[in-house]
């Protein structure tokens, strides 16, 4: 339990360090005045514009976008073909860990919820938490058990990606297909990756 | 006892000792009325004697009784019959109800095991159970939590109990179990959790376990005999399973043994695969992996191998090879043989001496395999008994965070554990299959224990260049190697295949469809949509002269993972539209016993 406990903190400092960076970056990044707009495929069908629209990225922490009440967010770029790292991983690490319930694409199963539907809901801390210890529903009719993913790194260390991708996929800036152009895999992930994994 | 031995088994294998098998449930075997066993018969034919529905009136079949079982998730497995009894189990909680058919079905008792909830998201893939088994009796379950349970047919009273594994650990069951003299054998699951996964016998009378045996790791573990046990003719040498994994990685191996058993009386042993290696990354687990994806032939009383094959060396693309061993006796090179016949999730066919483990026929069941030309079949070749893998799709040469695309078949297999029905009429299999292909990249993953360790992103899809559905019915001739006739289906077949002798196989679908087809030709001779998609096999039995049919709906288990919503996004437009649709626009979630037979006149 205690060494759950402790794990589940590692994933968070986890999560604090891939939020730390170097100053230069930020103020390379403020100075350059970027527009985060999202450049949406143009016939994308299930854009849900008030998820969307909270959504929309403010600061770019090198390749970590964020929204304005600083959680992590998704950008995607060149009419909807192109997307940020953290969105590329998610879509890997989600049809590695979390398919196998929630279904391809974050569309749900026959006994898990579709979390394309979940993440128009769920606040980042909302999400973490569940991810983290969690979630039981059993009475007559349900069965639905999510684990406790606190002491799995090859879940943790990926919290953020998971939840930038299921935000792109909530809001319907991304649709269901493996994503082509990406932006690169930033350096201080790299390293908090590695720092992550090894721990 | 002669006798009974050769009415038993369907295939026709001669027993040359009495007092072999268990009596009790040789004798259901022998009486057609009855289903003792998931798998029909010792032989896992799938083959029932009755004939009273036939290729002739089987259009006039209609609903006689139905049975909700209360639970709504994934119903695999069967009912069984015995004497004027039913006994009828259920996914998670794995409820069993014994169901009495002199008195319109009435529950005689009900038996509701408290399980941890916490086991449910350690199982994979819902939370199936493939049901129960009888002998001397009692009734034999095997719950998800590992717990393996006997109880008293007659009251539902509990025998005994016994804790196979832990499931914290990641050690879960989805399996039936094998009654066999007098033990009962059984497998576990959690080869996404990195378990070293094992076959172990229970004394049938108490529950006191007698040996184990290991799918990985030393021979003292695995219980092969170095000099002694053979893979295709030749001594396997001493630890040879250490020598094909890297350090101490065996120790989290896989291998589980979620499938089905079959069992020769005559030759006094029982077969059955073990599946993928952990992880689904090859990267990070050099080497063949012995003994993951290996047939095995196992002696009952003592768990000693006398052969194993090994048929996908170093698994780069899951082809978890737990699927059932079905035991025919034909001619093969104008010789009468033992036969053991395995439709392997891998694509490839395999027939063998089941005697010798010699290997006589690999052949793709389905043709769009592509991850490997052939299994080579020159003795003298380096890579005899080896599949002979095709670069572009091998995820181990293209290397981690490679996505490979366009592998046939996908992780769930060209078949999964839905098990085929052969005909000792026809000569042929009756094999359910998946007619899905794959993107797969592996990479990196760290071990925690009771934590899946997956290590391979994947995306599924139709096989392009088909008829754009997911699945075929197909019939298999084992001698030759060949594809007989094939039934396209818009889903999976992920439900367990009946033939019957009267000319008749029953399957079921994801829509809800029971389907019966002409052994001979595969004609669709009548369907009837139940309440939800059909995962579980087709029985039948004879209750007061009359033959009944009946199978358990409830969409779900592997099935209803990505096709609930449907695998990919239908206006991608990668094929036909047909192909990509959402079983969720078809059937819902169930949980349903329909029994069908013929009007009265």
């Amino acid at each position: 339990m205690s060494s759950m406990k402790t794990l589940a903190l590692l994933g968070l400092v986890g999560a604090a360090v891939l939020g730390t960076v170097p100053t230069a970056t930020l103020v390379f990044a403020q100075d350059a005045k970027t527009d985060f707009a999202n450049k949406l495929d143009p016939n994308a069908k299930e854009i849900d514009e008030p998820v969307l629209k909270a959504a929309t990225a403010v600061k770019d922490e090198d390749g970590k976008y964020l929204d304005k009440d600083g959680h992590p967010t998704f950008r995607i770029t060149n009419d909807g073909k192109k997307v940020d790292w953290y969105t590329y991983a998610g879509y890997r690490r989600y049809h590695a860990e979390c398919h196998v319930c929630h279904g391809p694409d974050g569309m749900g199963s026959t006994y898990a919820p579709a979390l394309k539907d979940s993440l128009k809901r769920l606040s980042y801390e909302e999400f973490y938490g569940i991810l983290a210890g969690g979630k039981q529903d059993v009475n007559n009719t349900a069965n639905q058990v999510m684990p406790a993913f606190g002491d799995n790194k090859n879940v943790m260390c990926y919290a953020n990606d998971l939840y930038v991708y299921l935000r792109a996929r909530a809001a319907g800036a991304w649709g269901r297909a493996r994503p082509a152009e990406k932006e690169d895999k930033p350096e201080t992930y790299k390293k908090a990756e590695t720092e992550c994994l090894g721990g | 006892m002669r006798a009974v031995h050769l009415l038993a088994l369907g295939a026709g294998i001669a027993a040359a000792t009495p007092a072999l098998a268990n009596e009790s449930v040789l004798k259901s075997i022998a009486n057609p009325a009855e289903q003792a066993l998931q798998t029909v018969d010792y032989a896992n034919t799938r083959y029932s004697k009755l004939d009273q529905i036939n290729a002739s009136n089987v259009k006039n079949l209609q609903v006689a009784w139905t049975f909700s079982t209360g639970v709504l998730r994934g119903h695999e497995g069967a009912p069984l019959v015995v004497g004027n009894m039913m006994y009828v189990h259920t996914p998670f909680p794995n409820i069993v109800y014994a169901l009495d058919l002199d008195q319109g079905a009435k529950i005689v008792w009900k038996y509701e095991p408290k399980q941890d909830p916490s086991v449910i998201p350690v199982m994979c893939c819902d939370t199936v159970n493939r049901g129960l088994a009888y002998a001397d009796g009692t009734i034999i379950l095997h719950q998800a939590d590992t717990t393996v349970v006997s109880l008293d047919a007659k009251t539902g009273k509990v025998n005994w109990s016994v804790k196979n594994g832990d499931p914290s650990k990641g050690e879960t069951n989805t399996a039936t179990v094998l009654p066999v003299k007098d033990k009962v054998i059984v497998g576990i699951s959690g080869g996404e959790f990195g378990v070293q996964c094992h076959v172990t016998a229970y004394s049938l009378k108490d529950g006191k376990k007698i040996w184990r045996g290991y799918s990985m790791g030393p021979d003292d573990q695995t219980l092969i005999e170095a000099g002694k046990t053979t893979e295709l003719g030749k001594p396997v040498e001493k630890d040879a399973s250490l020598k094909t994994w890297e350090g101490d990685q065996w120790k989290q191996g896989g291998g589980c043994t979620w499938g089905w058993f079959s069992y020769d009386p005559k030759l006094d042993l029982f077969y059955y695969g073990s599946g993928n290696p952990s992880t689904w990354n090859p990267k990070q687990r050099p080497g063949d992996n012995k003994w993951s994806m290996t047939v095995w032939a196992r002696n009952p009383d003592t768990g000693k191998a006398k052969w194993v094959y090994q048929m996908t060396p170093h698994d780069e693309w899951d082809y978890d090879g737990i699927n059932e061993m079905i035991l025919t006796d034909q001619k093969i090179d104008g010789k009468e043989q033992p036969l053991l016949t395995h439709f392997d999730r891998n694509g490839f066919g395999y027939t063998l001496n089941r005697d010798t483990g010699a290997l006589l026929v690999a052949e793709k069941y389905d043709p769009v395999v592509n991850w490997a030309t052939k299994v080579d079949m020159d003795k003298g070749s380096k890579t005899y008994g080896r599949p002979l893998v095709v670069s572009k799709y091998s995820t181990e040469q293209n290397g981690e965070d490679v996505n490979s695309k366009g592998i046939c078949p996908a992780a769930l297999g060209s078949k999964d554990q839905q098990p085929a029905a052969y005909s000792p009429k026809t000569q042929l299999f009756y094999v359910p299959t998946n007619h899905v292909c794959m993107d797969y990249e592996p990479f990196k993953v760290t071990y925690t224990p009771g934590q899946p360790y997956v290590g391979a992103t994947l995306s599924m899809y139709p096989a392009p260049g088909s008829h754009g559905g997911m699945g075929n019915f197909i019939a298999w001739d084992g001698v030759n190697g060949k594809i007989k006739w094939s039934n396209p289906e818009q889903f999976s077949v992920w439900c367990g295949a009946l033939a019957t002798a009267g000319d008749v196989v029953f399957y079921g679908t994801l829509e809800g469809y029971l389907k019966a087809v002409d052994s001979k030709t595969g004609k669709e001779l009548y369907k009837f949509k139940t309440p939800s998609g059909i995962i579980g096999n087709v029985m039948t039995y004879e209750h007061k002269g009359k033959q009944y049919v009946g199978v358990l709906s409830g969409v779900g288990g592997w099935a209803g993972i990505g096709l609930a919503a449907g695998l990919t996004d239908p206006n991608a437009g990668l094929g036909a539209v047909g192909g990509y649709a959402a079983l969720s626009s078809y059937t819902n979630l169930g949980g349903q016993l329909t029994v069908f037979s013929l009007p009265n006149n």
